[in-house]
């Protein structure tokens, strides 16, 4: 490995998801009431993404990790506030609706022409990287239709580990269903890869880091290109939150001998 | 017409996702009066389509080189287009596993089709094809249909009966492929967990899940890592239930805090885990916070253990909540289950 690899990482902003999300309607498809004032965090999934190509930039000499966003250039700047003292990166912002209810063709179109923009952009060294879903669709389509539109042939999704050899080939580690990885191999890259979770911890916030990305992400945010990025071609009949609250029954000052025989009996039932 | 897109496991058998979106297909051609074909990618695809030749298809294609004996982003995707483009389908149903949801959407884009995943209901209204998915992490239901076709819908597992019936013969048809030259992946294996070890069981009928508070001081003002761990695995054993976690238990390991190492980041249910389906689901030592409570949309029936009366689980989250040291309660609970 010579070059190192040039890791783009999609990820954008989600609410917070500690907040109430309530959909509205609107003559542009389905939002969510006061969607302009909800806090973001970076999507959950993107994150793990975007700390293990920092982690790999860092083990790989001549890496390179861009943070490629599309999202409202407002709400974009506040969330670089925090994520830009994770890890070193440089964002390439695209300025358009985060919102759940896009088109995820139309966003992945509008991905993929920022990337294939990226001045210096070497397919042959590319590791395209991001969530194996996001929080607001959760669909886990557009990564592998970015990839399609860049001719990227080897995809991953739900990868949970990467490691790399010298020469550049790396073995991927699936999740698949019943608790189990599906091992491959590949060759080098182009490739894609949507992560899970990934191992790292989330990285404490370093200043430096901070600053140092922060002199890319203002530059960035201004010369960001506007988006247009819709429902497309899906017409929504109905969004709702379904009414499941439980009445629940609280036991209290009860034995465990008999919290734990109705438990049981529960559970054979 | 609708095709319904299958693939078969390692034994030539056809997955129980994959039969319950032939009953999803069946049902859907029966309510639009549509043809119904089968696509089926994989070891012994021929033996598959025999297996389910009474569902009432008018043709069986099949892509079963050796290219797909194994699960691998560029072969699937070229053979799933294929079978699409060849079908002429409109509507095209596939089950939403593991190896459909590394390949479909890339298919879907090759074969000029638009996919939408996690489906969990598909049905005909007023002349139209309406599709149900969940967004924002199982906050919000939408209902929606694509005024473009072919349109691919991934179903999730769990929403429909599984499609049975007496195996016949299907007169299946092998379609041609360009697989293009060598494959840059190779597929190396499937790395599980040994038998007694598993605590994943996506079948299991009880969901237990985990919280931190195993892991945390308890009335003697200790830790009792190692005691929370056995109870918990007694109970899985005992009970047959599959193990879920809340994020921070999981996160404890990497950050270095004496934690519960059986239990891993597949584990974690919720915001950034998975949503399982389970009849039953306990929680213990968990708080019910809400990024972990959207994990448990599709659990039935579902009760708590937890110190704190006033916790998530007792705002209209479980049907029971035992205010109770789990500790206690579980130990009791495994003894009784033992006997």
């Amino acid at each position: 490995m010579t070059n190192g690899f040039q890791i783009v990482v999609c990820g954008s902003l989600v609410p917070d998801p500690l907040q109430t999300l309530e959909p509205v309607s609107s003559p542009q498809g389905p939002g969510l009431k006061n969607e302009t004032m909800l806090p973001s965090v970076l999507d959950p999934w993107a994150a793990c993404a975007l700390y293990e190509a920092a982690n790999l930039a860092k083990q790989i000499p001549g890496s390179k990790v861009y943070l490629v966003s599309l999202g409202p250039k407002a709400k974009l700047q506040q969330l670089m506030m925090t994520v830009a003292q994770k890890v070193p990166f440089e964002l390439v912002a695209v300025d358009g609706s985060a919102s759940g209810f896009t088109d995820a063709q139309q966003v992945a179109e509008q991905l993929a022409a920022a990337i294939g923009a990226i001045p210096g952009l070497d397919k042959s060294r590319l590791l395209l990287f991001g969530g194996c879903s996001s929080a607001s669709r959760d669909a886990g389509v557009t990564l592998q239709l970015i990839g399609e539109r860049l001719g990227i042939q080897d995809q991953f999704t739900a990868v949970d580990e990467l490691k790399v050899a010298d020469d550049g080939s790396f073995t991927v580690k699936e999740r698949i269903e019943g608790g189990r990885y599906q091992v491959s191999t590949c060759t080098g890259a182009p490739a894609v890869l949507a992560w899970a979770t990934g191992s790292l911890p989330e990285p404490p916030n370093n200043p430096q880091v901070g600053m140092m990305n922060m002199r890319g992400v203002m530059p960035a945010l201004m010369k960001a290109r506007k988006a247009e990025v819709n429902t497309g071609a899906v017409a929504y009949a109905a969004t709702e939150i379904p009414a499941q609250k439980r009445d629940t029954r609280i036991v209290k000052d009860t034995p465990a001998e008999e919290i734990a025989r109705e438990i049981v009996e529960w559970i054979r039932r | 017409m609708i095709l319904t897109l299958l693939h078969t496991q390692d034994d030539g058998s056809l997955p129980k996702a994959a039969l319950e979106t032939v009953s999803a297909a069946i049902s859907l051609a029966q309510e639009t009066g549509a043809e119904l074909k089968v696509g089926i990618i994989g070891n012994d695809a021929a033996g598959a389509a025999n297996a389910i030749s009474a569902c009432g298809a008018s043709a069986f294609l099949t892509v079963s080189a050796p290219e797909v004996a194994s699960p691998r982003y560029a072969t699937d995707a070229a053979a799933a287009a294929a079978l699409i483009k060849t079908s002429g389908a409109e509507i095209i149903l596939a089950p939403g596993t593991s190896r459909f949801a590394r390949c479909l959407p890339g298919a879907a884009f090759r074969a000029g089709a638009q996919a939408d995943t996690h489906v969990v209901s598909v049905k005909a209204e007023g002349g139209k094809v309406v599709a149900q998915r969940w967004f924002y992490r199982q906050r919000i239901l939408g209902s929606f249909t694509r005024n473009a076709t072919p349109w691919l819908l991934m179903i999730d597992s769990g929403v429909y009966e599984p499609f049975s019936a007496a195996p016949g013969m299907a007169a299946a048809t092998e379609a041609a492929v360009e697989f293009g030259t060598e494959q840059k992946t190779k597929f190396s294996g499937i790395e599980a967990p040994a038998a007694d070890a598993q605590t994943i069981r996506p079948d299991a009928q009880l969901l237990f899940v985990a919280g931190a508070g195993w892991t945390k001081k308890q009335k003697d003002g200790q830790t009792h890592v190692g005691e929370a761990g056995s109870l918990i695995q007694g109970f899985l054993k005992l009970a047959k239930a599959s193990l879920g976690s809340s994020k921070s238990i999981v996160d404890m390991q990497s950050e270095g805090q004496e934690a519960l190492t059986f239990i891993t980041h597949m584990n974690q249910v919720g915001q950034t885990g998975s949503t399982p389906r389970h009849a039953k689901g306990l929680s213990t030592c968990c708080h019910g916070e809400e990024p972990h409570v959207v994990g448990w949309r599709f659990i039935n029936e579902r009760r708590a253990v937890n110190l704190d009366p006033n916790c998530g689980w007792a705002q209209g989250k479980a049907d029971v909540l035992y205010v109770a040291d789990a500790f206690e309660v579980m130990s009791k609970v495994n003894e009784m289950l033992q006997a």
